[in-house]
């Protein structure tokens, strides 16, 4: 990346003992062990990266850090002082402070109540029996202006995009004057910009002394950010390194246990089947007013169509009305030639098209259900209540996709919801891949997932395309979407601009988007 | 008695049941111990006679109410109307059934207005109806349940009360008075009614996917959809049979009285279904559910009502009562409190927590 520049200050290391330091940490959930031995030092004036694959107990350590979870044993030290918080409030009185991965924030509740929720500026006799609204307000506009942020802070949270949701979080967080900060996935919904902003209030809060954690999937932000990096894997140490002394290669092997294949090895899935068939999804002039502009696109079975555009360039709005999760008001969608109605999601499933939700946690999982009954849902779904897939049969085949995806999981009845992302997303790949599909639309199928899960899912879509299944592909890692895509279709302002073949560059993508501005 | 529930008990030792049969058990045994020949149980005219066949019958339309609600509380609902529903379909058939005495040369004979069965069918469509209309508004028109069942809840009674002109309706024909008080192979035939639908309902949700729709509904009905369950006609289908319950109960507790009276028949009976549903251990907030633990519920609901009124309890305190009885039960239940509880009384281990 970019900040070359901005030279990196000499940590506090050395000179000064650790403000944080874990040693000897063990956390185990029935008989997963899901942390074993963990250490950890955090000096005052740096950015430490926490690195791992999804599973790896990242977020557990966390847990156990902010008093979520208490730890089986081992020592948490707060500048020497031995500790052990009890709750997250807890942590935030002793001075740790934290932003989660996903949005803990309550949106109907505005901007200014979300940031002090808890701690509001009081006001008036005995102690302050009233809440301070005008300095709550300015001291909300003021910590978001740190973060180059100008919202009206009176406005429910609802009313601004996600982005602006992490970032209202991420303040909320600083406001907590603390001495040490974690950040749990702070960018996953944040575009580069935000990011940058977000890097620079960071940059500005190490060099004032704080302690930084930071856990991100996105290694190329680590580096950009992070002075010292900790490794996990299996919930155990791998290593304690300087950021500048391991190399991505490095960092990737520590974190996986072996060397990955270039990640850029992937090929296109159909350029090898070299015979054309006939196109088996088309669409004309599909439209709904205010989501997608009249739009005429069509996919090939064993085609991996790529959707490049930014966010907001209507990628999930197509993907919605091709399922028939929205009902276009213009244009038609056929089938092997054949009209069709998409009027709901369960006859585009009878049709033979299924969909991969851009957001897991709200469409994605049935949390507190089981892996097996989340795997079988959709095919139930298809065949109607009977006949029902027996509890064997769902079993069997929840099995065979934990075993084919690589889903980590002692037992199939565990409810999905207390799997990692990565694993969840697989999950929900399965219940579709067990419908055998002729059209998967997956929506953002890597995000917040780590490298390893990510070729795998990859490699299993490719494999797919190969046996004759297509794939509509989005994501917003343009780099992600050339290297599968057998042709892009680029998308800007809900309407689409113009395709690419395989093997265009992302900077074509861009070059387009930019065309078209 | 002891003997037959003994391995019963053993083996529900670490099931969900056993919370709700514990309570179930306590109060019975308060019960007894306060109400001689309690447990006394006798062979009169070919049927079984005592206070626990008493409490089985009248608990039969508690129970069918709240089959119902387990459903729709599955669903992330709820049905705030069912009394109305109760009322409704007992008015319904009470009127069509008949109100008069006729006297046939100088012989009184009780003669139905419509042919009973087409009266019972008549009133249990109309609940069905009811049933259905909350259905379209919950998961068409997409109003919050509790609101949209209180629509009917409010207008269920007036309907009733239209129907019936304001009058208790008296019904004079002994053939329907079989449904609420009549006895098959020794037993309520009211218990039938309610065992049978139980078991209908139980096979619907463990041998078809119902079941597992339902839940994931509850959970999370987005996921649901996207997933291809038919979420809104599921929905709409629940509320239907939710009524169809109703409807059901509305015909044992016309026929038990011989009576339909628009303005208090099923008076509350939504909260002791709602309140039958929890003690069993389905969460309001939807998803899992427990059919065999609603039956349990609605049983110790009716026999705490029995029990209030046995061992007299001044009428006018009698609700007080039976609201620090459900208390303490709601209590006894969470998992939660008896953690607490366990705290209090032992000390938690605070070593290694201060250096």
């Amino acid at each position: 990346m970019s900040k070359t520049n901005i030279t990196k200050p000499p940590s506090g290391r050395g000179s000064s003992a650790p403000v944080l330091e874990l040693s000897g940490i063990n956390k185990h959930f029935g008989p997963v062990q899901a942390l074993h031995q963990v250490k950890l030092s955090l000096y005052a004036g740096e950015i430490h990266a926490l690195m791992g694959q999804n599973g790896a107990g990242k977020s557990t350590l966390i847990k156990v850090l902010t008093g979520v979870y208490p730890a089986d044993n081992g020592d948490i030290r707060l500048r020497g002082q031995l500790i052990r918080p009890t709750s997250t409030l807890h942590a935030q009185h002793l001075g740790i402070s934290t932003v989660y991965q996903e949005v803990n924030l309550c949106t109907n509740l505005s901007v200014a109540e979300n940031i002090f929720a808890g701690r509001y500026p009081r006001r008036g006799a005995m102690g302050g029996w009233s809440i301070d609204w005008t300095r709550m307000q300015q001291e909300a506009k003021d910590l978001l202006q740190r973060l180059n942020l100008d919202i009206d802070v009176a406005q429910p949270l609802s009313s601004y995009s996600v982005a602006v949701q992490q970032m209202v979080a991420i303040a909320r967080g600083l406001s907590i004057s603390a001495q040490v900060l974690i950040l749990d996935e702070p960018t996953s919904s944040l575009d580069d910009d935000e990011v940058e902003r977000l890097f620079g209030v960071l940059r500005q809060l190490r060099d004032q002394g704080m302690a930084i954690l930071f856990i991100t999937h996105f290694l190329g932000q680590m580096y950009a950010l992070c002075d010292h990096i900790t490794v996990l894997r299996n919930g155990e140490l791998v290593g304690e390194y300087a950021a500048s002394e391991l190399g991505q290669g490095a960092l990737i092997a520590a974190m996986v246990g072996h060397e990955l294949d270039a990640s850029l090895g992937a090929t296109p899935a159909a350029q090898s089947s070299t015979a054309p068939t006939a196109d088996w999804l088309t669409t004309r002039g599909l439209a709904r007013s205010g989501s997608v502009k009249p739009m005429d696109l069509s996919v090939r079975q064993g085609e991996v169509v790529g959707i490049g555009g930014l966010l907001g360039s209507g990628r999930t709005e197509l993907a919605r009305l091709l399922f028939g999760l929205d009902r276009s008001d213009a244009g038609e969608i056929s089938l092997n030639g054949q009209l069709v109605r998409m009027d709901c999601p369960s006859t585009a499933i009878k049709l033979g098209l299924g969909l991969c939700p851009e957001d897991r946690k709200a469409e994605g999982i049935i949390a507190e259900l089981s892996i097996r009954e989340n795997i079988a849902l959709a095919l139930q779904a298809r065949q109607g209540l009977w006949p029902f897939i027996s509890r064997a049969r769902q079993t069997e085949m929840a099995l065979h996709y934990v075993k084919a995806l690589g889903i980590k999981t002692s037992d199939v009845d565990t409810p999905i919801g207390q799997l990692s992302g990565g694993n969840q997303q697989k999950a929900v790949l399965a219940r579709w891949l067990a419908t055998q599909p002729k059209l998967l639309i997956l929506d953002e199928p890597t995000r917040g997932i780590d490298v390893a899960a990510k070729q795998e899912i990859m490699n299993e879509i490719l494999t797919l395309a190969k046996q004759g299944m297509a794939v509509l592909f989005i994501s917003s890692e343009m780099s992600e979407v050339v290297r599968v895509a057998d042709r892009i279709v680029v998308m800007r302002d809900h309407a689409k601009i113009g395709e690419l073949p395989a093997g265009s560059t992302d900077h074509a993508v861009y070059a387009l988007i930019a065309e078209h501005a | 008695m002891s003997a037959s529930s003994e391995p019963l008990f053993k083996r529900l030792l670490a099931h969900s049941l056993f919370w709700p049969l514990v309570t179930l058990a306590m109060i019975l045994v308060v019960n007894a111990s306060l109400n001689q020949g309690f447990w006394v149980l006798q062979w009169r005219d070919g049927h079984l006679y005592g206070s626990l066949i008493d409490i089985l019958n009248r608990s039969a339309p508690l129970m069918l109410v709240a089959l119902g609600m387990t459903l729709v509380i599955a669903t992330r609902g709820i049905d705030i109307s069912v009394g109305a529903v109760v009322a409704i379909s007992a008015s319904v058939a009470a009127l069509m059934i008949g109100g008069t005495l006729v006297i046939n040369n100088g012989v009184p004979t009780h003669v139905s207005r419509f042919p009973m069965p087409l009266a019972i069918v008549c009133a249990l469509l109309v609940a069905l109806f009811c049933g259905l209309w909350n259905g379209l508004l919950v998961a068409k028109i997409g109003l919050q349940p509790i609101i949209a069942t209180l629509i009917l809840m409010v207008a269920g009674r007036g309907i009733a009360q239209l129907a019936t002109g304001g009058q208790i309706v008296t019904v004079y024909y002994a053939p329907y008075f079989y449904i609420g008080n009549g006895f098959l192979w020794g037993l309520p035939f009211a218990l039938f009614i309610a065992g049978g639908t139980f078991l209908a309902v139980h096979l619907l949700v463990t041998r078809t996917a119902l079941g597992m729709f339902i839940q994931a509904i509850g959970i999370n009905p987005a996921a649901a959809r996207l997933a291809g369950v038919r979420e809104r006609l599921i929905t709409v289908c629940v509320y239907a049979f939710c009524g169809l319950t109703a409807g059901i109960a509305g015909l044992i507790i016309s026929s038990n009285v011989k009576s339909a009276d628009g303005n208090n028949a099923g008076s509350l009976m939504e909260l002791d279904a709602i309140l039958a549903v929890t003690l069993g251990g389905t969460l309001l907030s939807g998803g899992r559910f427990n059919l065999a633990g609603t039956m349990v519920g609605a049983l110790i609901i009716q026999t705490l009502t029995s029990t209030i009124y046995s061992i007299g309890v001044p009428p006018e305190i009698n609700l007080v009562v039976k609201a620090v009885v459900v208390f303490v039960v709601m209590l006894l239940q969470s998992a939660d409190f008896r953690q607490a509880v366990r705290g209090w009384v032992f000390r938690p281990d605070s070593s290694g927590g201060v250096a």
